[in-house]
C-alpha cells in the first residue's frame, strides 16, 4: 500500500469528517474504493459517518469538478428562469480539487456556474493519476484480478501472472505533460505542493499530429474516432459540459445526426472540443472514461496550444483574468480568418 | 446432430469455405478498431482473447444504422414522397467467436422484437458461431443470470477448445449446413472428447455463484418498492448519465427512428437510443416523465431485472460484464442486482 496516498486518506477523511460534523458543508463530492482493482468512484458523503468511506490513489481520474454545479444546485430552492435568487445563505459543499480540477472550479466561478462563497475547496496536489488502459496494455490485455498501488509502482496479479510496474510509466499522457499539479484556488491544502513542473515539449502529441499532410491527418482523425459509439461518456464526465440541454439533445433543430456515422460522430466531436476552446485544463476526464479508447483530448490539447500561443492564455489559472474567447482585444491574432488566399494551401 | 474436432488450421480452412457464401466477421484483436467486429479477409482462426470483446453481437441484430425505407422529397422526382426499400447486397453474414453471453442474448432481445420484422430479418442473415469460455474473468457473472460459460444457447455452431483443438457442436439447422463445409477435413469427435466437454459444462454448472434464478426471486417482488427504494439516491449521485453501459449491452433494444434528408434524397434510419439520455423520453409537448437523472438510472435497471422479467421471463441481462468493466463511474449491474434481491421494505411488512 502506497504510504503516500494512504497519509492523503486519512487527511481527506478528517477533513470531510470535520466539515461535515460541524455543519459547515452539506455534501462533500470525493471517491470512494471501487469493486474493481483499478477503480474507484466518485461519492458524495452527506454525513459524517461517511466520511470514513473516503480514499485517494492513482485511479482518480474521473474529475470531480463536474459533479458541483448540480449538486449546488440540489441544495437550491426551485425557481424558474427570471425569479430572483434565493435570500439567505445556502448550503455550501466541499470538494477534493487537484491542480487541473481547481482550475477547472475557477472557470466555473467565472462562467457563474459555481458561488465561490459556497465551496469548500480541499487542494490535493497530484502526482499524475495512472491510465487503466495504459496498464491493460502492459499486462497483455489479460484480467487483472488485483492491483496493488505502492509509491512508486503497481503490483498486477491475475490468473498465473504478477507482474510490477513502473507507476509513472503507466501515468496518463496529460499528467506527464502537465505544469500545474497544485491547486490554484484551495481553502485547505492537503500534501505538500509539488511546485510547478518543468515539462520540455508539453505539446508533443499535438506537434506529431500538425506536422502530417492534410491527408494523413484526416485519416488520422477517420481512424482514430471509428469506433466511437456516441455514449457521450466524454461529454458527461467534463466539468465544462453543464448546458441544460446540450447540442446533441437538441430536436428543435437538430444539429447533428444520431448515427455512429462517421460524418455524425466527427461532427459532434469537433463540435465538443470547440465548446471547449479556452476553457478545458487538459485533466484527460474525457479520455479516461471512453469506454472504446478514442484519444479526444488531442483535440482539446490542441485548442489549448493554440489559445496559449494566441491568447498567451491557459484556462482558469486565476480568478481575476479575464476568460480568453469572451474578451475582445483589437491586437487579437487574426491569422486563423480563412481568406481566398489561404483557403486553397490548407494554411494553418 | 453433426459435431467435428478442427484444429486452427482445419478452422481457417473452414472459414475460407464459408467465405464464398457470407461475410465473416471476427473482433479485431488490435488497432484503432480493437474489439469491434471486423470483416475477417485473412481466413485463419482469428486471435480470440479471454472474455467478451469491447462490443457486443447485438450491432448485427441492430445495425448502427439500419435504413428502414428511403424517399425523395424532389416534387418532379415521379416517385416523391412514396417510400421506396433499401438497396441490399444480399450477403449474408457468419458471426465468429461470439462468447455465449452474448450468443444468449439474441434470444432474449428476440423475445421484445417478436414482432420486429427488421429484428427477425437480421436473426435470419446472421448465422452465429459460438465460442465458449475456457476462463471466467473478474467482470463475468453470466452464470448468475442464467447463462453458462458452457452455453450454447443462440448459437448455430458452438466451439469449445480442448487442448489446442476446437469441438465443433452444430446446434441448428443452419450450424449443420455451415459444418458440413469442413466435413472433408475435419476429424471425428471421439467419446471421449465428448465426455471432456461434458466435465467442462458439469464444471460450470456447479460453479460457487451466489445468485442462482434471480428472475424467480424478482418477479416476486413489490414493483412499487423495488421503485421506491432508497438505493437508487447512491447510484444517482455518481452517474453521470453517459450511455456507455447501454451501447455497450447485448441486451440493450432501445433505438431512436429519425428521417435524413440531403439535397431532395431521403432516409429512415433508426439508431439505439440510451435511456441515460435526457431526450429519450421527451415528449413533444415539453414535459419529460424522466427528467431527473436519479429517474433515468433507475430505468435501465428496472427494465432489466423487473419489467422484463415481469413481462417476458428471464431477467435482461446476460452477465457479460461490459457494463461493469467500462463504468466511468464504477455503477456495478451485481451490486444492484443484490439490492434489488435483498430488498425488503420496511414499511411495508403487515405484523
Amino acid at each position: 500500500m502506497s504510504t503516500v496516498n494512504e497519509k492523503i486518506t486519512e487527511k481527506i477523511r478528517s477533513e470531510a469528517q470535520r466539515l461535515l460534523s460541524t455543519g459547515e458543508v452539506a455534501a462533500f463530492i470525493g471517491y470512494e474504493a471501487g469493486s474493481l482493482p483499478m477503480s474507484v468512484r466518485p461519492f458524495v458523503a452527506r454525513k459524517q459517518e461517511d466520511a470514513s468511506r473516503l480514499v485517494w490513489n492513482s485511479f482518480c481520474v474521473l474529475n470531480l469538478a463536474n459533479y458541483l454545479p448540480a449538486l449546488l444546485k440540489s441544495f437550491e430552492p426551485p425557481r424558474r428562469p427570471g425569479d430572483p435568487p434565493p435570500e439567505g445563505p445556502l448550503p455550501k459543499v466541499g470538494i477534493l480539487a487537484t491542480g487541473c480540477w481547481s482550475r477547472n472550479i475557477v472557470v466555473q466561478i467565472k462562467e457563474n456556474q459555481v458561488d465561490r462563497d459556497r465551496v469548500v475547496i480541499v487542494g490535493v496536489p497530484s502526482r499524475g493519476m495512472v491510465s487503466a488502459r495504459k496498464v491493460k496494455e502492459a499486462v497483455g490485455e489479460r484480467d487483472i484480478q488485483t492491483c496493488i498501488e505502492e509509491d512508486h509502482s503497481l503490483k498486477i496479479c491475475g490468473e498465473g501472472f504478477e507482474q510490477e510496474l513502473n507507476r509513472w510509466d503507466v501515468v496518463r499522457d496529460n499528467c506527464k505533460t502537465c505544469v500545474h499539479p497544485d491547486p490554484v484556488i484551495y481553502d485547505i491544502l492537503i500534501g505538500d505542493p509539488a511546485g510547478e513542473r518543468q515539462v520540455q515539449d508539453r505539446f508533443a502529441q499535438v506537434d506529431e499530429i500538425e506536422h502530417k499532410s492534410l491527408e494523413e491527418r484526416w485519416n488520422w482523425f477517420a481512424d482514430s474516432f471509428s469506433s466511437c459509439v456516441r455514449c457521450y461518456a466524454c461529454r458527461n464526465a467534463c466539468p465544462l459540459c453543464y448546458c441544460p440541454t446540450c447540442f446533441v439533445d437538441d430536436s428543435r433543430p437538430q444539429w447533428v445526426g444520431k448515427s455512429t456515422e462517421q460524418t455524425d460522430t466527427m461532427l459532434f466531436h469537433i463540435l465538443r472540443a470547440y465548446h471547449c476552446a479556452g476553457r478545458c485544463t487538459d485533466c484527460g476526464s474525457c479520455e479516461s472514461v471512453c469506454p472504446v479508447g478514442i484519444p479526444m483530448r488531442l483535440l482539446t490539447k490542441k485548442l489549448n496550444k493554440d489559445v496559449l500561443e494566441m491568447y498567451g492564455s491557459e484556462a482558469g489559472m486565476s480568478l481575476d483574468e479575464p476568460l480568453p474567447l469572451t474578451t475582445y482585444n483589437p491586437a487579437d491574432p487574426q491569422g486563423f480568418v480563412l481568406t481566398e488566399k489561404s483557403e486553397k494551401g490548407g494554411d494553418r | 446432430m453433426k459435431a467435428l474436432k478442427l484444429d486452427r488450421n482445419a478452422i481457417g480452412q473452414w472459414l475460407s469455405n464459408m467465405a464464398g457464401e457470407r461475410d465473416i466477421y471476427a473482433p479485431a484483436s488490435d488497432g484503432p478498431a480493437k474489439g469491434t467486429w471486423t470483416l475477417l479477409t485473412d481466413y485463419s482462426m482469428p486471435e480470440i482473447k479471454p472474455g467478451v470483446p469491447a462490443r457486443p453481437v447485438k450491432n448485427f441484430l441492430f445495425p448502427q444504422p439500419e435504413t428502414l425505407l428511403k424517399f425523395s422529397i424532389v416534387p418532379t422526382d415521379p416517385d416523391c414522397c412514396l417510400p421506396s426499400e433499401p438497396e441490399e447486397n444480399g450477403r449474408k453474414n457468419v458471426v465468429f467467436g461470439v462468447r455465449p453471453c452474448d450468443a444468449r442474448s439474441i434470444g432474449l432481445n428476440a423475445l421484445a422484437c417478436k414482432a420486429d420484422t427488421y429484428y427477425q430479418a437480421n436473426m435470419d442473415k446472421n448465422a452465429i458461431i459460438g465460442l465458449t469460455c475456457s476462463q471466467v474473468c473478474s467482470t463475468c457473472f453470466c452464470s448468475e443470470t442464467g447463462g453458462s460459460p458452457m452455453g450454447t444457447e443462440g448459437c448455430d455452431v458452438s466451439l469449445t477448445e480442448i487442448d489446442g483443438r476446437y469441438i465443433a457442436r452444430a446446434m441448428t439447422e443452419r450450424g449443420e449446413e455451415l459444418l458440413a463445409l469442413a466435413e472433408s477435413f475435419g476429424k471425428e469427435v471421439t467419446d471421449s472428447d465428448f465426455s471432456a466437454v461434458e466435465a467442462l459444462e458439469e464444471r460450470a454448472r456447479s460453479g460457487s455463484d451466489e445468485i442462482r434464478n434471480p428472475e424467480e426471486q424478482l418477479r416476486k417482488k413489490d414493483l412499487m418498492e423495488l421503485y421506491n427504494a432508497p438505493f437508487w439516491q447512491e447510484l444517482a449521485d455518481r452517474c453521470i448519465n453517459c450511455g456507455a453501459c447501454t451501447f455497450l449491452c447485448p441486451t440493450c433494444y432501445c433505438f431512436d427512428i429519425q428521417d435524413e434528408t440531403l439535397h431532395g434524397k431521403g432516409r429512415r434510419i433508426r439508431c439505439q437510443d440510451s435511456c441515460m439520455f435526457p431526450l429519450f423520453t421527451l415528449h413533444a409537448s415539453g414535459h419529460n416523465p424522466r427528467g431527473q437523472k436519479i429517474q433515468r438510472v433507475r430505468n435501465r435497471f428496472m427494465h432489466k431485472m423487473k419489467y422484463f422479467p415481469d413481462r417476458f421471463g428471464p431477467i435482461s441481462c446476460v452477465g457479460c460484464g461490459r457494463c461493469v468493466r467500462d463504468c466511468p463511474v464504477n455503477i456495478d449491474i451485481r451490486e444492484v442486482m443484490r439490492s434489488l434481491l435483498n430488498f425488503h421494505d420496511m414499511g411495508s411488512v403487515t405484523p
